[in-house]
């Protein structure tokens, strides 16, 4: 007998080495990082324009060829070999180092952004700096630590496409919404804004604007600078300001109730595009347990309860009293989000009782009659609008739920919790969709039958943590708000039961206790 | 308060269990000797390809089993005691029924060869085999070589397990090709070419002989019936499964090679109850084998069986047959029965098509006389069970099948639809037949 140290757990000890190529890939892909490291340590590259296309360009090419190596040479199917025996799929060593790294990145990036090299009045430094020639290029101007992380940010999103594109070259629903989540990053969240900033002149000027970051998830959309900006920005100013308040009200409500909130989620948004790309390795370490479900329903609600009462009092706050001046006063406002709000919330009583839970009758009930509350107590004895300033309100919002959330904990801790940290606990724009994809919608996972053998790889492979395989193995449909439609399990499902489809929203949610397969007399038994 | 102890939680088991609780109040207890909690057993490959861990082809959190007050003994039933309704336990003890379910599930079938005892000859049907997997083939350093005997559901999931850590693996196929006795020939032989291609050395019309051991008692090799000697650290033996009733054959309950039920799934004894691959039908129920040793058919008996013992006596009366399983990269559903040239009907013809890219086919049997369809096999295409199911019912015929074929799709949007391809093959066939 060999000396082999044998592991008597059930996951022993397979290969799990990479490939030559492989190796040189991730040499190649690593030296391209480090010389955006020894930027970060103020190394002045001579010549900025090429030593950042030698640096990003092999940190692309690496990735590529790995995803190459990894991949090409194999059969078409699932690639999901030894995922749990690998230290970065598995919350190992080298899970930890990454989650640590991307961590530091993040707050770094968000509250010491002259660590990366950012100088308010003068020329950048650092890493900033070597953006400088790509940022000149695009926008004209010299780049900031939010050019550097587009960028990076973007790369992530085409390189790790590439790779998600060669592991699923069989699925033409993944391929397809990858082209997508590319196509919409690269032009929408960076080369338009970005372009866009070069029609800005002293007397004409845009914000900032992702067209597809639609608010609550752009919080920021409405607050007083940006519409300031789009107003005085003339037709096209008012005309993006119009879109942004349709994206919302129009635009998703049509697009969610024909195909789930999948259109958006894992179609075109940014946050779900990194998820779905460089995030795929880490799919499967979503907590699948009940009580995880429990924990999310009241944690993304809450934020969603947030961000309105932000925007309610950001936007209020900068209204004005007198109605002959304009239309939209203080009051006008205030009146109509809270009737809204009660239209929608009895819109759901009256037409959705039963499908709410007990968790969701009583958190639907509580918020609402404190929304409700506090503005009557605004109106009523005169108190500041929902007890805290406008400004501190936005402050806080920003802090805890715009940085630490969606990029600390949402991205950080990828190699830790998974991809869709922020997507599942936090987005409040995921929890409008996904509310409406509960209640009104035609998209469900279909089950097929009675072919379910509760193997488990839809539930494991589902990055938002949904127990797929209860309701599989049960024959029923899968309806759930938190589902962003990536078709991951339909993919891994080894007897083809799952399909995601948008069909009539009559027995969108059948519950076949009794499986076909089964003499039909004993399905009449039992619903009867 | 009646008192219901099934013995073995597999799908059988279990799903009578969780049927049990919610048509009734009933103290439930749940015996098994191999582990803590049900697990899916078609999910074991995944644990030792690393795709999941073992809690996750647990279908049921801890808690559920106490929410719902299944109580969960582990123990060896060593005899039954029927007179005085007493199951005796093999390291002591006893535990009193009023009914009992016996859902013992398989164990790995051999056929007497010389040699079985060897450290490496080994089955993959419980979760002890699993950690003898993994044990005995670790990686390719330890285990170069492996060899499979008998080409069936077990022995491709087997093959697949061990590519994935880079062991050659030799299957030895008493058929011409891969699963021939169940497949009809083309299938068989697609199969076959997609197993190849997976780097098995996949040997049809190949016998064992025997198994040869190192003083060591490890396995060193093993010789064909042709008189080849293959060395491996490894045998896995998959010619099938048995009902696993050995701890029987003391007791008073009549068995054959299963548990000898009727059709409301009761033994010869009153209050004893056989279900899933351990019971064996007196009557065969139409093309069915009295002994089905498949999934669905433990979880159907299971849900027929818990009406019956909840005081609404129902049979067990299983409809069309339905099954299905992966063969490395290629998924396969079949509805109805479409039958291997060694078992076809006499009256069964078959309609086949297949895909250039030879990872997809159809084959389509139907009653050559009449025309109706009688089933389908489908590789590479998803289709859907509540159709063909109708369609089945209503006994529609091939033409109808095949004109509606894209009603049954199920595959995922936007995939490559083959439909037109399949009835213009099938016209054709029918302009120059």
């Amino acid at each position: 007998m060999s000396n082999f140290q044998r592991n008597m757990s059930l996951t022993g000890e397979p290969p799990k080495t990479i490939n030559t190529q492989q190796k040189i890939a991730s040499a190649i892909g690593l030296i391209g990082l480090a010389l955006l490291f020894l930027a970060l340590f103020n190394l002045d590259f001579p010549n900025k324009t090429l030593w950042l296309s030698v640096s990003l360009g092999m940190i692309a090419a690496g990735t590529i060829w790995f995803s190459i190596a990894a991949y090409a040479n194999k059969h078409e199917g699932i690639k999901n070999d030894g995922i749990y025996f690998k230290s970065l799929t598995s919350r190992g060593f080298w899970a930890w180092i990454l989650g640590i790294l991307l961590t530091l990145f993040y707050m770094v990036l968000y509250w010491f952004p002259q660590y990366l090299g950012l100088v308010q009045d003068g020329d950048n430094k650092g890493l900033v700096a070597l953006f400088d020639p790509l940022s000149k290029l695009l926008n004209g101007g010299p780049a900031s630590q939010w050019f550097l992380y587009g960028t990076l940010y973007t790369m992530a999103i085409l390189a790790f496409g590439v790779k998600f594109l060669l592991k699923y070259r069989n699925n033409n629903y993944e391929k397809l919404r990858t082209f997508s989540v590319m196509f919409f990053q690269l032009g929408f969240a960076f080369l338009i804004p970005e372009l866009m900033l070069r029609l800005n002149s002293a007397s004409f000027s845009l914000p900032y604007y992702d067209l597809k970051n639609i608010w609550p998830l752009n919080y920021y959309n409405f607050e007083q600078y940006r519409v300031d900006e789009f107003v005085s920005a003339g037709d096209i100013g008012l005309g993006l300001l119009i879109f942004g308040i349709a994206s919302i009200f129009i635009i998703t409500p049509i697009l969610t109730y024909k195909y789930g909130k999948r259109w958006y989620c894992s179609w075109v948004c940014g946050c779900g595009g990194l998820a779905e790309t460089a995030g795929d390795p880490f799919r499967h370490l979503s907590d699948k347990r009940q009580v995880a479900w429990k924990v999310e329903r009241w944690v993304i609600h809450s934020v969603l309860v947030f961000v309105v009462l932000m925007t309610t009092a950001v936007v209020h706050s900068y209204l004005g009293d007198d109605s002959s001046k304009y239309w939209l006063t203080k009051d006008v406002f205030l009146i109509s989000v809270a009737s809204l709000l009660t239209l929608v919330f009895l819109g759901v009583w009256i037409f959705k009782r039963e499908e709410l839970q007990k968790d969701a009758r009583i958190g639907s009930i509580a918020y609402f009659v404190i929304i409700i509350a506090l503005i009557a107590l605004h109106f009523t004895t005169g108190k500041t609008l929902f007890l805290f300033d406008a400004e501190i309100l936005r402050q806080s919002y920003g802090f805890l739920i715009g940085a630490i959330f969606s990029g600390v904990i949402g991205v950080g801790f990828y190699p830790i919790f998974g991809s869709r940290v922020w997507c599942r606990f936090g987005c409040p724009m995921a929890a409008i969709l996904g509310f409406q994809q509960r209640l009104f919608s035609k998209f469900r996972i279909t089950t097929n039958g009675g072919q379910c053998i509760s193997c488990g790889n839809c539930s494991t492979y589902c990055e938002m943590g949904i127990d797929v395989r209860a309701y599989a193995q049960k024959g029923e449909n899968i309806v759930r708000s938190s589902c962003v439609g990536c078709g991951i399990c339909a993919a891994v499902c080894p007897r083809g039961v799952l399909n995601l489809e948008n069909g009539p929203l009559e027995k969108r949610i059948n519950s076949n206790e009794i499986l076909l397969g089964n003499d039909v007399d004993l399905m009449n038994y039992v619903n009867k | 308060m009646e008192h219901i102890v099934i013995i073995g939680n597999g799908i059988a088991g279990i799903t009578a269990a969780r049927h049990i609780r919610k048509l009734s109040d009933k103290k439930i207890t749940i015996i098994s000797a191999e582990t803590d909690h049900f697990f899916s057993r078609t999910a074991l490959m995944y644990v030792y390809m690393g795709h999941m861990r073992w809690r996750d082809i647990e279908p049921y959190e801890p808690w559920f089993w106490e929410k719902n007050r299944l109580e969960l003994k582990k123990a060896f039933v060593e005899t039954v005691d029927t007179a005085n309704k007493t199951l005796h336990f093999k390291d002591g003890g006893t535990i009193d029924y009023d009914k009992l379910i016996i859902a013992t599930g398989s164990v790995t079938n051999t056929f007497g060869w010389e040699g079985l005892k060897l450290n490496g000859v080994q089955g993959l049907v419980t979760k002890q085999d699993l950690e003898t997997l993994e044990k005995n083939a670790p990686n390719n350093k330890e285990c170069p070589r492996a060899v499979i005997i008998g080409g069936g559901l077990i022995g491709v999931e087997m093959a697949e397990m061990l590519r994935t850590r880079n062991i050659e693996v030799t299957m030895l196929v008493r058929e011409d090709a891969f699963w021939a006795g169940v497949l009809p020939k083309p299938d068989a032989e697609m199969i076959s070419r997609h197993i190849l291609s997976h780097g098995v050395d996949l040997r049809p019309n190949t016998e064992l002989e025997k198994i040869l051991g190192d003083d060591k008692g490890n396995v060193k090799a093993i010789i064909t019936k042709d008189g080849e000697e293959i060395p491996c650290c490894v045998v896995g033996i998959t010619t099938g499964v048995k009902p696993q009733i050995s701890f029987l054959k003391n007791s008073e309950i009549e068995t054959d090679k299963g548990i000898l039920v009727n059709r409301m799934l009761e033994t010869n004894i009153k209050n004893v109850y056989a279900i899933g691959d351990c019971a064996q039908q007196r009557e065969p129920i139409g093309n069915r084998p009295s002994v089905e040793a498949v999934w669905y058919t433990g979880r159907i008996m299971g849900e027929a069986l818990a009406q019956t013992i909840c005081e609404k006596p129902f049979e067990y009366n299983p409809g069309n047959w339905f099954n299905s399983a992966k063969f490395f990269d290629i998924e396969y559903q079949t509805y109805g029965w479409v039958f291997s040239e060694s078992r076809k009907k006499d009256y069964e013809a078959q309609f086949h098509w297949k895909c250039n890219s030879d990872l997809r086919c159809v084959t389509i049997s139907y009653n050559k006389n009449t025309n109706e369809f009688l089933g389908i096999n489908t590789f590479g295409i998803r289709m859907r069970h509540e159709v063909f199911d109708k369609w089945l019912n209503e006994k529609r015929s091939l033409e109808y099948v095949i004109q509606n074929l894209k009603q049954a799709n199920f595959d995922p949007e936007f995939y490559k639809k083959y439909e037109k391809e399949i009835q213009s093959k099938f016209l054709n066939q029918t302009v120059n037949a």
